[in-house]
């Protein structure tokens, strides 16, 4: 039987696309803040679907490289492609405060830039556990809630590409237990790629497929996470890979 | 082991009407008191009728001018002036502070010219608005416009100025641009202060028409008070102060009430 690479190549492309990923991909990523080299030269590439997080210390460059990829920031050299250039992708961001228009109820926020949304969006605050609140103001939400509004206004655009900036730093451990399991379920549903920017170090082990970490600007480390998910945290793997990531992190 | 009783859970009082009606009547009580206070001076001779009249007789006062028709006349006719200054007056502040607001280059252009005629006082002005515009209403409207003009422009600058950076950058990253941006991001992030604005001006309005109405004026209730006070009217000439409050009181409630509609997602306003 003779196989058409040209024809696997297209069947390949629309299968990612019907699993909401695209890829991205990086060359030589710079970017300079006055006379100082934020990120320096930097190669990535991301396979659709995978789900990656960013580690480093703080002012290491990480929101950076993710606002670069977002638009938010001009990079100063390099390359930058996310999809395969058929069609423009969508991407979508979600930063460490909810953002949430204060003026607007809930269910309008989901709806936001969605032309003739609602049902779409009641769809999305269904999702994150939030529908009985559609009606509700931002004001009289907590912090967790709000933050998952945000994420199913991030959600209902049917994101291929979703940027996570620090989402549930200034959540409790709690929440933010609750938040990690709700985003790796809905990444899990969707097959979206996700870049996850994060302080903590655990965050990272329990969602990424693949762990980077950015010293003074480069690429430190580039490490894949063979867990079998549902992950467990006190898990003798989970412990030891965690602790390897953080003892790099910490220049140990 | 004794067994604990339990704890009753406190139960909030609820509000019986009484504590509602007397919570309504509150900010009523100083005045009703004063005049109370008034009037027993009157009555008992402390206060002579040709410094102040007894509270009575203003009412009367006010009564008979109701009647006959003249109170309505003048009130109609300040009205219409304190409208007509305020929505030209405000009007442009709020166009005027949109503009500079939103475009760097309209401010640079406009902004230094706007701020050194806000620093003549409008009351200053008043020989040369007779020289230009001569006695009648359009110098009354000028007067009350440029002096309402300020109040709203400064504070409708400022709210353009102080949306919050975060959120515009939000939506810009949700595809929102241009007329779509202004209308969900940038002019309700700006309504608080432009609120305020709108609270100062409609004060201002009524302190600025009782000058105007001075400029020699044929009706308004200006006019009523001065025509009082060469006939030694005294109690006309509280009816027209009375009047004064009472409208300056209306217009701070309308405007209230613009903050409670507008205003309503947010919990300090409510």
């Amino acid at each position: 039987m003779q196989i058409n690479p040209i024809e696997e190549k297209q069947v390949s492309r629309t299968v990612d696309q019907a699993l909401h990923g695209v890829p991205l991909s990086l060359r030589g990523l710079s970017k300079h803040y006055g006379g100082r080299t934020v990120l320096d030269a930097i190669d990535l590439e991301i396979a659709p679907g995978e789900f990656v997080a960013v580690v480093g210390r703080s002012g290491c460059g990480k929101s950076t490289l993710l606002r670069a990829i977002a638009g938010l920031e001009r990079p100063d050299g390099g390359q930058l492609r996310i999809g395969s250039g058929d069609s423009r992708p969508e991407v979508r961001m979600m930063f460490q405060d909810a953002r949430l228009l204060p003026w607007k109820t809930v269910l309008q926020n989901v709806a936001l830039g969605l032309a003739d949304g609602e049902e779409r969006a009641r769809a999305a605050l269904a999702s994150v556990g939030l529908a009985e609140r559609a009606g509700d103001w931002p004001a009289v939400l907590s912090g967790g809630q709000r933050q998952r509004v945000a994420l199913a206004r991030a959600l209902v655009h049917e994101p291929q590409l979703l940027l996570l900036d620090e989402p549930l730093g200034a959540l409790d451990a709690l929440t933010r237990i609750e938040m990690q399991q709700l985003i790796e379920t809905l990444w899990t549903r969707r097959g979206f790629t996700a870049v996850l920017v994060t302080h903590d170090v655990q965050e990272a082990v329990m969602l990424a497929d693949r762990i980077l970490l950015i010293q003074e600007g480069r690429l430190a480390l580039d490490q894949e996470v063979a867990l079998v998910r549902p992950r467990a945290r006190g898990s003798a793997d989970f412990g030891s890979l965690e602790q390897k990531v953080l003892d790099r992190v910490l220049d140990i | 082991m004794a067994a604990s009783s339990p704890v009753s859970a406190p139960v909030a009082p609820r509000a019986r009407p009484l504590a509602r009606l007397s919570a309504a009547l509150a900010p009523w009580a100083l005045p009703i008191l004063l005049v109370v206070v008034w009037q027993a001076a009157a009555h008992t001779g402390l206060l002579s009728s040709r410094i102040l009249p007894e509270p009575w007789a203003v009412a009367t006062a006010f009564w008979n001018l109701a009647l006959s028709g003249e109170l309505w006349t003048h009130l109609k006719v300040s009205l219409w002036r304190a409208i007509a200054g305020f929505a030209v007056g405000a009007g442009l502040g709020l166009l005027l502070g949109l503009l500079n607001g939103s475009s760097r280059r309209a401010a640079t252009l406009l902004d230094t010219t706007l701020q050194m005629i806000r620093n003549i006082p409008a009351l200053a002005l008043i020989p040369l608005v007779i020289l230009w515009f001569g006695i009648d209403e359009a110098a009354k409207l000028f007067l009350l416009s440029i002096g309402v003009f300020f109040p709203m422009y400064l504070n409708t600058f400022h709210g353009i100025r102080s949306v919050d950076a975060g959120l515009i950058e939000m939506a810009r990253s949700y595809g929102l641009s241009g007329w779509g941006l202004y209308r969900d991001v940038i002019l309700p992030g700006a309504l608080p202060s432009i609120l305020v604005g709108v609270r100062f001006s409609l004060g201002l309005v009524w302190v600025l028409l009782i000058v105007a109405e001075t400029i020699s004026a044929q009706a308004g209730i200006g006019y009523m008070t001065m025509n009082a006070r060469e006939f030694l009217q005294t109690d006309v000439v509280l009816v027209g102060v009375l009047l004064y409050a009472l409208l300056g009181k209306a217009a701070d409630w309308s405007a209230r009430g613009l903050e409670r509609h507008f205003l309503r997602w947010n919990p300090a306003y409510q």
